[in-house]
């Protein structure tokens, strides 16, 4: 299964490489994003960096939604996703070869935010640990997640709209765990940051455990 | 199918069937070489199958590191037919194969599908408009005419076979 995982994902970064639609058009609209935050709230600096944590991972989020829909959207041309189907390959490692595409698309792009925070929102870091914790699980659920709801719209005529509607209130744990940590990693806060992370492990195990059992049936059907 | 229960084990059959329809099933971004070795390995192929179903089909020169975007439509016909022998399957599911075809693809293809049948023992199932191409290659001819199936004949004589092949 890991090997499959490791063709999807292969398949999946390498497309994205050569398309080049996560570095021209999902990285500028996340940079965008987190400018845009930083102009409408530019009169209270004290109030950006206290909630930088907060609009780092909305930007993640939105941009996520693009990332996920570019993974299917690949899938659309010419009936891949009928090849995929037909393929043998096993559903859950479809899953998690998207997922692992996703996800490693989206460390990058936090890479690169993180770099735009400090620089914008006047952040400095002081958990590189708890930081690093929060990004890999927080990402990790976000791409099981939205790879389980983008098979679930990609059969759909409406499923660009569909997909945030599906999408955004299951990750609001997520979310909400991952600004919390990240408050914590950032000393924005004095609450610990620990115990956000393992609410984050549990909600991220809990979608990668869904997606392997569902993702197969949803590709059959979608 | 192929002595093997679809709704117990549908993936392993999966692998053992090639399907060419009017869709390619090609990756846009990916290069002639690439869409083939994905092709070859998900199906548990070497990668030196992909490479074979390159040369038979006339892709390993200048066009195997272009991007099948780039290719005209007939090559990219080429280039699904070379992914479906790139599997070697047992199964070959043909959907009008020779559309798109310049005449040195059809005899190509006519050849591939011989050699699959005669040395490699698959079973080929083609649908096409062309009769009289099919009929050559077939060993059993089913029309369909006015919603009904006429089925089962000897392709080359018309009459029922003795036995089924």
């Amino acid at each position: 299964m890991l090997r499959d995982a490791a063709l999807v994902a292969g398949k999946d970064l390498r497309i994205e490489l050569r398309s080049k639609v996560a570095t021209n058009q999902v990285l500028p609209f996340a940079v965008l994003t987190l400018i845009i935050f930083a102009f409408a709230l530019d009169a209270d600096r004290g109030l950006l960096s206290t909630v930088a944590a907060g609009l780092f991972w909305v930007t993640v989020l939105f941009s996520g939604l693009l990332a996920i829909q570019r993974s299917f959207a690949l899938e659309a041309g010419d009936d891949a996703r009928d090849a995929l189907r037909l393929s043998g390959l096993d559903g859950a490692a479809v899953f998690l070869g998207k997922a692992a595409a996703v996800t490693v698309q989206l460390l990058a792009l936090e890479v690169l935010l993180a770099v735009g925070a400090v620089v914008l929102y006047d952040v400095s870091l002081s958990g590189a640990a708890l930081l690093i914790a929060t990004c890999l699980l927080a990402t990790a659920g976000i791409a099981a997640a939205g790879v389980v709801y983008g098979a679930v719209a990609a059969g759909l005529r409406v499923r660009e709209t569909l997909l945030p509607l599906l999408l955004l209130p299951v990750l609001a744990p997520v979310l909400l765990a991952a600004a919390r940590a990240s408050e914590a990693a950032l000393a924005t806060t004095t609450a610990a940051g620990w115990p956000w992370v393992r609410l984050l492990a549990v909600f991220s195990a809990v979608y990668l455990a869904f997606g392997v059992v569902a993702f197969g049936p949803l590709l059959e059907e979608a | 199918m192929l002595g093997a229960d679809l709704r117990r084990d549908r993936r392993a059959v999966r692998r053992r069937v090639g399907l060419l329809g009017h869709a390619t099933f090609l990756y846009d971004d990916l290069t002639v070489a690439e869409n083939l070795a994905f092709a070859a390995k998900a199906a548990r192929r070497a990668p030196s199958e992909a490479q074979t179903a390159m040369e038979r089909l006339g892709l390993a020169g200048r066009l195997r590191d272009l991007s099948v975007s780039k290719l005209s439509a007939g090559q990219r016909r080429r280039v699904a037919l070379a992914a479906v022998l790139a599997r070697q399957p047992e199964l070959w599911l043909l959907d009008e194969p020779h559309a798109g075809l310049d005449a040195a693809g059809r005899d190509l293809l006519d050849g591939l599908i011989r050699e699959a049948v005669h040395d490699h023992g698959a079973t080929v199932l083609v649908a096409s408009h062309e009769l009289e191409r099919a009929s050559a290659l077939a060993h059993r001819r089913v029309t369909v005419a006015g919603g009904r199936v006429n089925g089962g004949v000897h392709a080359a004589s018309g009459k029922e076979p003795a036995h089924a092949p």
